[in-house]
Order: structure tokens, then C-alpha cells, then sequence
């Protein structure tokens, strides 16, 4: 089973083959019957192999076959497909296509083709009167295709195949309505912030390339001891991509924007998957960043940071999709915090329970503007939980995952990565994470009771047309409930007497500060104090939602009160700290200016010189079409000229 | 004939040169094409001059007899027949190619000047011994035995030239806004 | 005395030039023969220096056949010249300008 992963990626491909190129000619049953069979393959055949993977003893090597590579320390499984770019000298760049399957891999291809098939069968109903239905699969496929390469990578060339494949995916899918001007703007804004952190990202892979002379992540990370400041660097700038990639300070911008597209888009590409490929990189590199220690402690203090800001925007946004996308953007912030802290299976935790509830709560903010007709501001909805049972329900378990109350699973994620902050004795960033969470729990339940709770203020018309969804849209979104709800198994707290499963899974492909490693032993001594923490962290959560229950339920009219006495602070927080703002002011004004100015060096003197040529030849013509006169008399005088010029040239020379 | 070594030729000589080139600026100067014709006809008449000086005395003769006898008043005839206005309008094909032509002429003139006095050879004067150069009989001598061919070409030539001409002349003949001439 | 056969030559060439610049200047066709007519009495004069002061006969005769040319050339011109002016009744050169751009 383990020989077949590469055929894992492939199947998605495959989908995307059929429906771009036959989907004019199917039926919409066809179509979504290939594009969710396609996904629900790849999901089997991983689960297929994650079981073999698990199973797997040290005698796999023998039977496994020529191009299966098995390592039982690192329980890691690699397939070579086949050469991509053949070593053409000694030295010189080799890389293959190489798939490997290890305890990493294998939680991020469960957790992509279980939530994109979920996410599939969902756009089924959500994307029914769409014209674009084929394309829309099409792509989504695609994107399926290309992330699960990004994740099953065996090199960071193949790694960033993937990359760049879902950004574009990313592009194509926010900008799919094209024909709004904005939207298709919102798209490019992604893709181009994006390339910015790609271009990061490749600077890294380069110096990786001459420190390392290969690219691929075994060998690297072999060799990432004791290299010294390159490291660093190479650390410093993969980040960099990251940060484009996962939404964090400075490249979020895109985020926001990138809510332009279908809502299902939005699940799958900016909660769950894509703006997860950062995390997975630095996790994947966590050799390489246990060696940069400098690195390691930029990406915590960026990871802390962009969640707080996230946070604080997210308090007071109106639009529903864009409070989940900074939440996104904060939650992410999360994941980096706990990679930062060397907690890396922390990390991977929260992001596996992120995809869940966040995912959900965007199926279900999907839900909810569907039913009020493409509606997406929360001033406009209320009272919504008699219209949308099934809807609510199931938001508000996500909404509780969110928060981090507990038994839900987001409560065991997030204390895990503010435990193992607190563990290491950073301090500022346990303080940070704890009142994000504050925030963050406050802003999940005022978006649940402007939604759903209070007086509807929805025009009558809006309210006559609300109905709850179909059910192949609120089955995925029970499905995705249960998942935020259990989800806590994966990780139970040692504190409390039981074992984290997920981190002893994760073991073996994960490295660990050594700092770390010292602090586990005492970690464990100080188990009692963790017990504390746990309280803590639910009391905080529930202090959240406390806050919002008074102003948005009991008492609605405080917020007004709020924002009119804190007017300033208010504009600036609804403003997104006019960050988008001073971005266009300082960088793209001046590109466009540069922009600009090579456009007329292109048109003026490149063009200029090439019409000037064909200018230059017919002033020429004109000039020489004065000789032709057309009188005899004329053409002797040239002749005799000649004449005089040649006996010149000979007499006087 | 034997030359007598008098300034007699020089004088000739300078005042036949000056005639020369005074009546051949006339040629080409005046507007009337009569005094043109009449001009070049002097012009002649010193070349043949010049002829004489130069021990070529049938040369002169053929000179007058040929060129200013029939060739010029072939010219006059012509333009007694197409009674020429003297040159009225501007010219049109530009005043720089009068200008041009002028320039080029003195360009000439100086290249020539400098190929003679560049030229090597001497022209030492054969003396007197040849007392029958230029005379009839050398001249037919040299022809007829050297150069016969030419000499029968140069009749069929002729013979050419007086049909053609008498063609062109005729087959025009018949335009209605001309007068007939002669046949 | 006689004179030197470098005057002749300078004379003869003075003549062909004034005949040049007659050929270029005018415009009337005759006047433009008549210089052509020069130019071609200019080079007789040359060749019968040169036949005098080498002593050879055969420059002579070289001008008995260019004064038969000439003789040719000015009937078949002058005919032409007929013809066109009972065409168009001028016989200005300038009137041949169907080359014009």
C-alpha cells in the first residue's frame, strides 16, 4: 500500500483533467460525482496508507521494492516516481519526484482529503446554480492535486511545485467570480503578496542549494547541525515565504480580501489547507530551525504577534467572513507561536483541530449567507436560529471549539501550545496567547449572537426568502462538528494522566530545541502546575464569551455606547490599522510609479527606437525621392558628376 | 606645305581661340536659337581654322564642307521649320541645376588642367620631315588601307541614318495638326 | 612660332566644357544638340593636335569617321525632334518628366 502514495496527489489531478477539459460536455451530476469521487479516493488510499505506515516494522524495506525507500527510526517512507532534473555534473542540482510518507505527512493528507472531500460534497449544494460549476470543481481539484504534493514532497523543489500550484489555485479560485472587478483584484492581490513571500522562499532554497548542495529535506536536514549563521538565514527566509503563505505580519493583507471568493473556497483554501503549508514547511524543517535558534525565536514573536493583532481586528469587522478570516489569520498566529517555542507537534495539533472548527464555521457563515441571499453583514442578520436550526447548531460547536472551551477540541490544542509557552519560560508569549484568547473567544460569540440571536433586522423580503440549507450542505457541517468536538482525543494533555497521542505519533519526524528536550523531564514534574493552566485558559474562554453575552445579548445597545466613547481606538481597529492603506501609499504607489516609468522607457525609446527606424528609412525615402526628378536633365548632370568625381579620385586622389 | 617660323601663327591662333570660345558661349548663352546656330557655325569655322594650323588640311575642308555646310544648316532648317519662340517660361527642372552645371563645368575644367600638366610625354614637334602629313593622300592611304572596314560601316551608317531619319520625318506626317511636308 | 600643342589641348578643352555646361543648362532640344555638336568638335580638335604633334595619320582619320557620325546622329536627332514637336509643339526637355515620383 505504501508503494502507491504517489498516486495519491494524481487522483485529484486526474479529476481536474476531466472536468477542465470534458466539463462543458457533462452533466452537474457528473461533474461533482468525479470531482468528490476523486477527492474520496485520495482520502481511502491515504487512509490505506497511514494504516500500513503505522503498522510498519522494520522488515518493510526488503518487500517494499526498488523504489521504496524505508527508514524505521524516522518511520518514513519514500517513493521515487522518477527524475525530474538528473545530476548533470558533480555537484550540480539533482532532484527527483520523490513522495515520502512519515508520521507528518501522514496527519496533513488525512486532514487535507478528509476536510476537502467534506468541503467537495458541500460546494455540491452551495455552487448548484453557479455557471461556472465545471471550472469551480475543476480547480478545486486542482488545488486538491497540487497541496497534497506540497505536503507529500520529498524535496523542497517538489515542496514548492506544490506551493506555487496552490497559490495559483488560490488565485483562480478567489478571483472566480472575474467578472466583478473587484473580486478578480481581490485574487491578484493574493497571488501577488504571495509571490513575495515565494520569492523569500526561493532565496532560501538557493542559499539551502550552496550551503547544502541538494535540496532535498532528508539530506538537509542531516546536515543542518552545526552550520552556523546559514542556517539561520536560509531559516529566516523560508519563514519569510511562510509568512506569505500562512497569512502572518507582514503579508496577511491578501487574507481578507481573499473572501471574495465562493465561501467553500474559503474553508478549504484559507482556514484549513492552504494557509496551513506554512506551518507544515517549518514543521517539516524543524531540524533546520532547531539549529537557528535566532529564527526560531522570530517566528514565535511574529506567530504571537500577528495573533494578537488578528485578534483585535477581528473584534469589531461586519462582515461575517472577514471576523473568520482574521480569526484565521490569528489562529495561525497560534500554530507559528507554538513551532516557535520548539512545540512543533503543538503546532501541527492546533492546525489539525483548526481545519475542523474553522472549516466549519465557514461552511456554516456559507450556510447562513445562502439562506439570506448572498447577505454577509452581521448589522443586517439576527434572529436566525429559529430559520437555521442545523446551521446554528452546528456553528455554535464551532464557535465553542474556537473559543476554546472545553472539552471541545480547540480548548486541548490551544493549551497545549500556551502550556509548552509558559513550560519554556516565555512569559510575554504565554500573556500574549492568553488575552488573544480573551479576545478571541469574545469576538467567535459576538458574531454567533449578531447572528443568530436577538431581533431580525432583515428586510422583510430577505426574511421571507430564508430557508435552511439542503442536506448535502448540513451533513458535512454535522460531520465537521463532531470532529471539532472529539477532536480533543488526538492530544489529551499529559497533565492530566493521559497520553498525547498525536505528540508521540509525531515523534519520530519532528526534531526538538535541546533546551526543550532538558525542560520535558521538568516539565513533567511540573505537571501539577500545568493543571492551573488548564483552568486558567477555560476560565478565559469562558470570561470571553461572558463579555460578549452581556453586550450583544443582554444589553445590545453597550457596543454603540463603546465605540462612540472609544471613537478613536474604534475607527482605527475597524480600519485594520489602515494597513492596507499605508501599504498602497509606501509600496504600491511607488511600484506603480516605477511601473509607469518603464512603461513609457518601453513605449518611448524601445518602441521609439524600432518606429523611429522604420521613421528614420522613410525620411531617407523621402529625402532620396528628391532625386528622382524625372528630368533628363537632372539624371546628366548626375551622370557627369560621376564623371568629375571619378576623374577627381583618380588625378587627385 | 611647310610652316614658316613666324609669330603669324601665334597671333592666328590666339585670335582664332578667342573667337572660338566667345562664339561657342553664344551657343550656349543666348536665348535666340538662330544667333545659337549662326554662333556655333562661327565656331566652326575657327575649328577648321585651327585645322589648318595643325597640318590638317583636308580635315579643314571636310570641316566646312560637312559640319558647317550641311550639318548647321540642316540645324537652320529645323528651326526655320518649327519657328522657335525664344525660351519663355522658368525653367522647371530647378535653378540649382543651372548652378550644378556651372560648377561641374569649372570642376572639369580644372581636372583637365591638372591631367596636362601631369602628363609626361613631351610633345616634341616632329619637324618637317613628314611633308605629306595631312594631306589627301595620306589621309586616304591611312583610311583605305588601314581601316577599311570602318570606312564601309561608316557608309552603311550613314545610309542607316538617312532612312531612319526619313521614316521618323514621315510616319508622323499624317497627324492632322501638321503640315505635310514634302515627300 | 607656332604654338605649343598644349594650347590646343587647353582650348579644345574649354570648348568641351562650355559644351557641357550647355547640355545641362538648356532646355530647347536643338540648342541642346548644337552643344552636343560642340562637345564632339571640341574632341576633333583634340585628336588632330595629337595627330600633328605625334605625326600619325590614323588620329585623322579617326575624325573623318567622327565627323560621319556626327553627320548621322544630327539627321536622326533633328527628325525626332520634328516629330515630337508636331505632337506636342514644344521642345523643351523638361516636358519628358513621366519618372517623376
Amino acid at each position: 500500500m505504501l508503494r502507491w502514495i504517489w498516486a495519491i496527489p494524481l487522483l485529484p489531478l486526474a479529476g481536474f483533467l476531466a472536468n477542465g477539459l470534458l466539463g462543458r460536455r457533462l452533466s452537474k451530476r457528473a461533474i461533482g460525482t468525479i470531482a468528490c469521487g476523486a477527492v474520496l479516493a485520495s482520502f481511502l488510499l491515504s487512509v490505506g496508507a497511514v494504516v500500513a505506515l503505522s503498522g510498519a516494522g522494520e522488515d518493510l524495506g526488503a518487500g517494499g521494492g526498488p523504489s521504496l525507500r524505508w527508514d524505521p527510526e524516522h518511520r518514513r517512507a519514500q517513493v521515487t516516481v522518477g527524475t525530474w532534473i538528473p545530476a548533470s555534473a558533480a555537484g550540480a542540482l539533482a532532484v527527483d519526484w520523490g513522495f515520502v510518507l512519515d508520521p507528518l505527512s501522514a496527519v496533513m493528507i488525512l486532514v487535507v482529503t478528509g476536510v476537502g472531500f467534506l468541503i467537495h460534497v458541500y460546494s455540491i449544494g452551495y455552487m448548484h446554480d453557479d455557471p461556472g460549476y465545471a471550472r469551480y470543481f475543476a480547480y478545486l481539484n486542482l488545488f486538491m492535486a497540487m497541496m497534497l504534493t506540497l505536503v507529500l514532497g520529498s524535496s523542497y523543489v517538489v515542496l514548492f511545485v506544490g506551493w506555487e500550484g496552490v497559490g495559483l489555485c488560490s488565485y483562480l479560485l478567489i478571483g472566480f467570480w472575474y467578472q466583478d472587478v473587484a473580486k478578480a483584484t481581490a485574487g491578484m492581490k493574493a497571488f501577488l503578496v504571495n509571490r513575495i513571500g515565494d520569492f523569500g522562499f526561493m532565496l532560501g532554497m538557493l542559499l539551502m542549494f550552496v550551503h547544502f548542495g541538494t535540496l532535498d529535506i532528508q539530506t538537509v536536514a542531516a546536515g543542518a547541525g552545526g552550520a552556523g549563521a546559514a542556517v539561520t538565514l536560509i531559516a529566516l527566509l523560508l519563514f519569510v515565504g511562510a509568512t506569505g503563505k500562512s497569512a502572518q505580519v507582514p503579508l496577511y493583507v491578501w487574507l481578507p480580501d481573499a473572501m471574495a471568493g465562493p465561501t467553500p473556497v474559503s474553508a478549504l483554501i484559507h482556514a484549513a489547507t492552504m494557509v496551513t503549508a506554512g506551518v507544515y514547511m517549518v514543521a517539516r524543517s524543524s531540524v533546520v530551525y532547531v539549529n537557528a535558534p535566532a529564527a526560531l525565536a522570530t517566528v514565535a514573536v511574529v506567530g504571537a504577534a500577528t495573533a494578537f493583532l488578528a485578534a483585535t481586528i477581528a473584534l469589531v469587522q461586519s462582515d461575517i467572513k472577514k471576523v473568520l478570516a482574521y480569526s484565521t489569520v490569528s489562529q495561525l498566529g497560534y500554530m507559528f507561536l507554538a513551532c516557535g517555542v520548539g512545540a512543533f507537534s503543538a503546532g501541527i495539533f492546533h492546525l489539525v483541530t483548526h481545519a475542523f472548527f474553522k472549516a466549519l464555521l465557514f461552511l456554516g457563515a456559507g450556510s447562513v449567507i445562502h439562506a439570506m441571499s448572498g447577505e454577509q453583514e452581521m448589522p443586517r442578520m439576527g434572529g436566525l436560529r429559529a430559520h437555521l436550526p442545523a446551521t446554528y447548531r452546528t456553528m455554535l460547536i464551532g464557535a465553542l471549539a474556537l473559543a476554546g472551551i472545553p472539552p471541545l477540541a480547540g480548548f486541548f490544542s490551544k493549551d497545549e501550545i500556551l502550556g509548552k509557552a509558559w513550560e519554556d519560560g516565555h512569559l510575554w508569549l504565554w500573556m500574549m496567547g492568553s488575552v488573544t484568547a480573551l479576545l478571541t473567544a469574545f469576538y467567535v460569540f459576538r458574531l454567533i449572537y449578531l447572528t443568530f440571536f436577538g431581533a431580525p433586522r432583515m428586510s422583510a423580503e430577505a426574511r421571507h426568502h430564508l430557508h435552511e440549507s439542503p442536506g448535502v450542505m448540513t451533513v458535512p457541517l454535522w460531520i465537521l462538528a463532531v470532529l471539532s468536538a472529539a477532536g480533543g482525543l488526538l492530544g489529551l494533555p499529559a497533565a492530566l494522566g493521559f497520553g498525547n497521542f498525536l505528540e508521540g505519533w509525531l515523534e519520530p519526524a519532528l526534531a526538538s530545541p535541546p533546551a526543550h528536550t532538558a525542560a520535558e523531564g521538568s516539565g513533567h514534574a511540573a505537571a501539577g502546575g500545568h493543571v492551573w493552566l488548564l483552568v486558567v485558559a477555560a476560565l478565559i474562554a469562558v470570561a470571553g464569551w461572558a463579555v460578549a453575552r452581556t453586550l450583544y445579548q443582554a444589553r445590545p445597545e453597550t457596543p454603540a455606547r463603546i465605540a462612540a466613547r472609544a471613537g478613536g481606538l474604534y475607527r482605527v481597529l475597524k480600519g485594520k490599522y489602515f494597513v492596507d492603506e499605508i501599504y498602497q501609499a509606501v509600496f504600491v504607489r511607488s511600484f506603480f510609479g516605477g511601473a509607469w516609468a518603464l512603461d513609457r522607457f518601453d513605449r518611448h525609446v524601445v518602441d521609439g527606437t524600432v518606429n523611429g527606424s522604420g521613421a528614420g528609412v522613410q525620411i531617407a525615402g523621402q529625402i532620396v525621392k528628391l532625386f528622382h526628378t524625372g528630368y533628363v536633365r537632372n539624371y546628366a548632370l548626375s551622370f557627369f558628376l560621376g564623371v568629375v568625381f571619378i576623374l577627381w579620385f583618380l588625378l587627385v586622389r | 606645305m611647310s610652316l614658316e617660323a613666324l609669330p603669324l601663327e601665334m597671333i592666328v591662333f590666339v585670335i582664332t581661340a578667342a573667337v572660338a570660345a566667345v562664339a561657342a558661349l553664344l551657343v550656349v548663352l543666348h536665348r535666340n536659337p538662330v544667333v545659337n546656330a549662326v554662333a556655333l557655325i562661327v565656331n566652326l569655322a575657327c575649328l577648321a581654322v585651327f585645322f589648318l594650323l595643325l597640318r590638317a588640311p583636308f580635315l579643314a575642308a571636310v570641316q566646312v564642307i560637312v559640319y558647317a555646310g550641311a550639318i548647321m544648316v540642316l540645324f537652320l532648317f529645323v528651326i526655320m521649320l518649327l519657328d522657335l519662340k525664344a525660351e519663355l517660361h522658368p525653367p522647371r527642372a530647378g535653378a540649382f541645376q543651372r548652378v550644378m552645371a556651372v560648377f561641374a563645368g569649372a570642376a572639369f575644367l580644372s581636372l583637365m588642367v591638372l591631367a596636362m600638366r601631369r602628363s609626361r610625354s613631351t610633345f616634341a614637334m616632329k619637324e618637317v620631315a613628314d611633308a605629306g602629313h595631312g594631306t589627301v593622300e595620306r589621309v586616304a592611304e591611312e583610311m583605305f588601307r588601314n581601316h577599311l572596314v570602318s570606312f564601309e560601316l561608316a557608309s552603311v551608317l550613314l545610309l542607316v541614318a538617312m532612312v531612319g531619319a526619313l521614316v521618323i520625318a514621315r510616319a508622323f506626317a499624317e497627324t492632322p495638326d501638321s503640315q505635310e511636308p514634302s515627300a | 612660332m607656332r604654338p605649343p600643342t598644349e594650347w590646343y589641348l587647353a582650348i579644345a578643352a574649354l570648348l568641351f566644357t562650355i559644351g557641357v555646361v550647355g547640355v545641362l543648362a538648356r532646355r530647347n532640344a536643338i540648342v541642346i544638340f548644337m552643344s552636343i555638336e560642340l562637345m564632339l568638335n571640341a574632341v576633333n580638335l583634340t585628336l588632330v593636335a595629337y595627330a600633328d604633334s605625334f605625326g600619325a595619320s590614323d588620329a585623322q582619320v579617326f575624325v573623318f569617321f567622327v565627323m560621319a557620325v556626327a553627320a548621322a546622329e544630327a539627321a536622326v536627332g533633328l527628325a525626332i525632334i520634328l516629330a515630337i514637336f508636331r505632337r506636342r509643339r514644344s521642345t523643351s526637355v523638361d516636358d519628358v518628366n513621366l519618372l517623376k515620383w
